[in-house]
């Protein structure tokens, strides 16, 4: 595992002094709160709805135990015994209060984590495939270029005061569980005849003006990388529009001037500057790939796995959804939901944080991952552990066995704690798993993505979810708009709207019907709701959400 | 034509707790909707969230919230307002499990 070096922890700790007397002098007047709110911002302080919130950092979604540990101490110390993690592999404490926010940022520092750079215009935390270094089907670990681009941009000059903010995701693997294409910049790390490389995908993003990413370069060598990305965004930097904040992100940029022309002025400044990289960056970035190598795995037999999957029923339905392909085939990547049915999606009390940390430490070499998809992942255990894990899961409320299922819902915090919210999504989450646990469908159904978001920023990527739900105030009531057909992988697209939009309480029927006509037109069990989609397109159903609808109300 | 003036609340988010709070006629911040000064003047009102302003160090973001005349003082008209005087909806945390005032 890696960790700090002393340039790191003494960064970080002269960070949080600095912090501290802001604290101190916003508190006792000498700092204006339009002073403070961007220093706030800087350290991921935001105020919601009812309280502060904190934001951290999980960088590439990677947390050992000792910090998963840390998290549930935080989470008791100073908040309400839990954390809620999101799409953006961030942990969200959602009741600080502002005397002790340095405490936690120092608290956060005892175990190398920090809360710079969620928020404001900077290049945000590096969010990475949260299968790095475990996945059957990776080219290369995409962390140790994400840590690379972290500490490229991390206080980088140039990129303090960018037009806005700037995300960049990277995947090791064809297979894109990082969402590239609705970042700034996406990098999926591709191999050209044995060498190493990096295709770059620029412009996707989701909120207000949502678009797919666009190739840039197919295929960029380490050499030239971190070069190349700076003449992104520097190009961008300059173009990029500050008059209105709502065509300031580089994907309008790219929208307005066409890839083609920022493909030429990125080439052009990536001349001029490329002299200035020494190659020294080649050399740290293989300095920490040395930090990100892969544990040793133990060797077992896995007659015990074998035997608990033969026997037990709820052990094999934990199976068949909660676990991944590993690179090596007697270990398993396991993913812990954190959505029970009715949980708030991504929620974790202390006490679980630790038995998973427990876990990690246990089975799985202190390893633990975040999902943009708001569970956590063992990524590294022996398939003859798996009945011992789901054993203590399962005590804990954590074996919930409904990863990429119906209940499996990404959902932003909305209304009930942002203060940007135009509706709630966390009870519309909580609901629609209720129902479809009662109808006892959803293995039926299969792979069915649903993503909300509670206002138009779009936190929650409704936009890419096979099913998004949009939360809108419609003259004072709440109102959710429905999309079908996103798709957040390789193969990206956005969704489409189904029409005018339904109540809170019309909103989970609406559901159900659009769930039925899948099941109804479905060639087999085996064509998922996203083939169905595409093969049969929208009519159907949009006949079912409205004219059925229509014709129960009309009988 | 100009809008009809609505009854406002003055409401912000206090300093250090972070918490709602609304203006009351006596000039406390109060964590009850129902101690809040309702303002139905148009002028009284814009003089009340100067006021409001003008303690930054009690409070951040004070502005003027629609409210209306309940049985038991001023009531929320909009559902933001009703979270904001109540808590979130997946747990029993915020106002709705506190009753202690300032
Ligand atoms: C936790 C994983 C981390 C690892 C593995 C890591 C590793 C490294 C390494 C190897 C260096 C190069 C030091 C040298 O060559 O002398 C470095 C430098 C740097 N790190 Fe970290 N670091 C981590 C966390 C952080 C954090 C939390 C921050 C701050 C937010 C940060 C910011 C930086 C910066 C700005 C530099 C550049 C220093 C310079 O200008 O030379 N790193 N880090
Ligand atoms: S999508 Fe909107 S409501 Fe949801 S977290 Fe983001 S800003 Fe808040």
């Amino acid at each position: 595992m890696y960790d700090y070096t002393d340039f790191d922890a003494a960064f970080v700790a002269e960070r949080n002094r600095q912090f501290r007397e802001q604290v101190e002098r916003r508190i006792n007047g000498a700092l204006t709160e339009d002073e403070f709110k961007p220093l706030r911002l800087m350290n991921g302080l935001y105020l919601q709805l009812h309280a502060y919130m904190l934001r951290v950092a999980i960088p590439y979604g990677t947390l050992n135990s000792r910090q998963m540990r840390q998290l549930a101490h935080i989470a008791e110390q100073w908040d309400k015994g839990y954390g809620h993690f999101t799409t953006r592999q961030n942990i969200q404490f959602n009741w600080p209060r502002l005397r002790d926010v340095p405490d936690m940022l120092d608290a956060l520092a005892e175990v190398n984590m920090h809360a710079i750079q969620t928020s404001g215009n900077t290049i945000r935390n590096v969010t990475a495939d949260h299968f790095a270094g475990a996945a059957a089907d990776e080219v290369a670990d995409p962390r140790p270029v994400a840590e690379l681009i972290r500490q490229w941009s991390t206080d980088h000059p140039e990129f303090q005061f960018l037009p806005r903010k700037f995300k960049i995701a990277v995947t090791g693997s064809p297979n894109d569980r990082a969402v590239t294409r609705a970042h700034d910049i996406g990098l999926q790390i591709v191999d050209r005849d044995g060498t190493i490389g990096y295709r770059v995908i620029v412009g996707g993003g989701l909120g207000r003006t949502p678009m797919i990413g666009k190739v840039l370069a197919d295929f960029v060598t380490q050499y030239d990388l971190l070069p190349y990305l700076e003449a992104v965004v520097s190009v961008w930097n300059l173009l990029g529009r500050r008059d209105n904040k709502y065509k300031s992100r580089i994907k309008i940029t790219v929208h307005e001037h066409g890839i083609d022309e920022i493909r030429a002025r990125v080439e052009e400044r990536f001349k001029l500057i490329r002299p200035s990289f020494s190659g020294v960056d080649v050399e740290l970035f293989e300095r920490i790939k040395a930090a990100f190598a892969p544990p040793a795995l133990n060797t077992a037999d896995t007659a015990a796995f074998d035997a608990a999957y033969a026997a037990d029923p709820v052990f094999r339905s934990w199976c068949d959804t909660n676990l991944s392909p590993h690179r090596a085939p007697d270990h398993a990547i396991a993913q812990i939901s954190l959505k029970a049915h009715g949980a708030t999606p991504g929620d974790a009390t202390a006490e679980q944080m630790r038995v998973m940390a427990d876990l990690a430490e246990t089975y799985g070499h202190d390893e633990l991952r975040i999902s943009h998809e708001q569970n956590v992942i063992l990524p590294h255990v022996h398939k003859s552990d798996l009945p011992a894990i789901h054993a203590a899961l399962k005590e804990a409320g954590l074996a919930t066995a409904n990863i990429g299922l119906i209940s499996d819902i990404i959902a932003c915090p909305g209304m009930d704690y942002c203060a940007l919210a135009t509706a709630r999504s966390i009870p519309i989450a909580q609901e629609i798993a209720t129902r479809f646990e009662a109808l006892k469908l959803e293995h039926e159904i299969g792979d069915l993505k649903i993503k909300i978001s509670g206002c138009i920023n779009a936190c929650g990527h409704h936009h890419v979810g096979h099913i998004g739900i949009l939360g809108l105030d419609r003259a004072g009531v709440e109102n959710y708009q429905i999309t079908l057909g996103g798709d957040h992988t390789q193969t990206a697209e956005l969704g489409q709207r189904t029409g005018p939009g339904f109540s809170a309480d019309e909103i989970v029927p609406a559901i159900e019907r659009i769930v039925h006509a899948y099941l109804d037109y479905r060639d087999s069990p085996d064509e998922a709701f996203l083939q169905t989609y595409r093969r049969i397109g929208m009519g159907p159903f949009k006949t079912a959400l409205y004219e059925e609808a229509h014709a129960h109300a009309a009988q | 034509m100009p809008r009809e003036f609505t009854p406002k609340v003055v409401t912000a988010n206090a300093l250090l707790e972070g918490d709602v709070v609304y203006l009351t006629a006596d000039d406390r911040w109060t964590r009850h909707l129902s101690e809040a000064e309702l303002i139905t003047d148009e002028a009284h009102a814009q003089l009340r969230l100067l006021h409001g302003e003008g303690q930054p160090d009690h409070v951040v973001g004070a502005y003027l919230a629609d409210a209306r005349q309940g049985l038991d003082g001023p009531e929320p008209v909009h559902f933001r307002e009703e979270f904001r005087r109540t808590g979130p909806s997946n747990y029993r945390h915020g106002k709705q499990a506190e009753t202690r005032d300032v």
